[in-house]
C-alpha cells in the first residue's frame, strides 16, 4: 500500500491528513499517481489542477513529479515551505 | 565530530541554556553566533500556527546543520524550531553556531537560516484579529537568499 500524506492547505481542502491506497494500475511515477488522484474529481481535481503550486516528497526526500514510485512508498504532497 | 543538536518542539527554548550546552567541554570555541526568529506583528496578525512533517523535517534540519558544520568548520551548532500556535512576539526559531573565529559562526548562522526557510518542511498559517486566517505564501527573496550559497553540500 502507498502511504499518502497531505500538509497545510492541501490537508485543509481535502479534510484529511493522509490515506493509504494500493499503487494505481499502471502508475510508475508521482505524475501517474497525481493523475489517478485528479480522476477522483472534486477537491482532488481542484488541488492538483496547478501542479506548479505543489511540492512532493517520496520517502521523506524532495522529489519531482517525474520521480518513480513503488508499492509501500510514502508520498507527501504540500505547498512550498514557509518556516524559519 | 561537530556537536549537532536538532529539535522540533512546541515549548519555548532558553537560548542561554542551549548556548551553555553547546559550549560544554569545548575550549576550542572562540565565538558563538546566535539568531532568534520572532513572530512579527502587524496588519492585525495575532498568531502563527506552525506545522511540520515529522521525520522529514528533522532529517532536513540535520542535513542543513551538518552541511553548515562541514562548510564553515564549526565546532558545533544547535537548531530548535517551534511548532503549534505562537502569538506575536514569541520566539519561533533558534540557531546557534560555535566556531574558533566569529566570521565562520556568523556566516554559518545566515546559511542555516536561508536553508531552513526554503528547504525544511514547515508551514505557517497566519491568524488575524478579525478571525480570518491564511497560509503564508513563500517569498521570492528567501529563495534568492538561499541561491547565493549554491548547493547544500558544496
Amino acid at each position: 500500500m502507498l502511504r499518502i500524506l497531505y500538509f497545510a492547505w492541501l490537508r485543509d481542502r481535502l479534510g484529511r491528513s493522509g490515506e493509504t491506497l494500493p499503487l494505481p494500475q499502471g502508475a510508475h511515477s508521482v505524475q501517474d499517481l497525481i493523475a489517478a488522484l485528479r480522476a477522483r474529481g472534486g477537491e482532488y481535481a481542484a488541488i492538483f489542477a496547478k501542479p506548479e503550486l505543489i511540492r512532493v516528497a517520496v520517502n521523506q526526500s524532495f522529489a519531482t513529479i517525474a520521480a518513480p514510485i513503488a508499492a509501500h512508498d510514502e508520498i507527501a504532497f504540500f505547498p512550498p515551505v514557509t518556516g524559519g | 565530530m561537530p556537536r549537532v543538536t536538532i529539535r522540533v518542539q512546541a515549548e519555548a527554548f532558553d537560548s542561554a541554556h542551549e548556548t551553555a550546552l553547546l559550549l560544554r567541554g569545548h575550549e576550542d570555541v572562540g565565538g558563538v553566533a546566535a539568531f532568534t526568529g520572532i513572530v512579527r506583528g502587524g496588519g492585525g496578525l495575532v498568531a502563527l500556527e506552525l506545522e511540520h512533517y515529522p521525520g522529514m523535517t528533522e532529517s532536513m534540519m540535520c542535513r542543513i546543520a551538518e552541511s553548515a558544520c562541514a562548510r564553515f568548520g564549526l565546532v558545533g551548532c544547535t537548531v530548535i524550531h517551534r511548532v503549534g500556535r505562537l502569538a506575536v512576539g514569541m520566539p519561533i526559531v533558534l540557531v546557534l553556531c560555535a566556531s574558533a573565529h566569529r566570521g565562520a559562526a556568523q556566516e554559518a548562522t545566515a546559511f542555516m537560516m536561508d536553508w531552513l526557510k526554503t528547504s525544511a518542511p514547515f508551514w505557517k498559517r497566519e491568524e488575524f484579529a478579525n478571525g480570518h486566517s491564511a497560509w503564508v505564501e513563500p517569498r521570492a527573496q528567501d529563495e534568492a537568499a538561499k541561491a547565493r550559497w549554491g548547493s547544500l553540500t558544496a
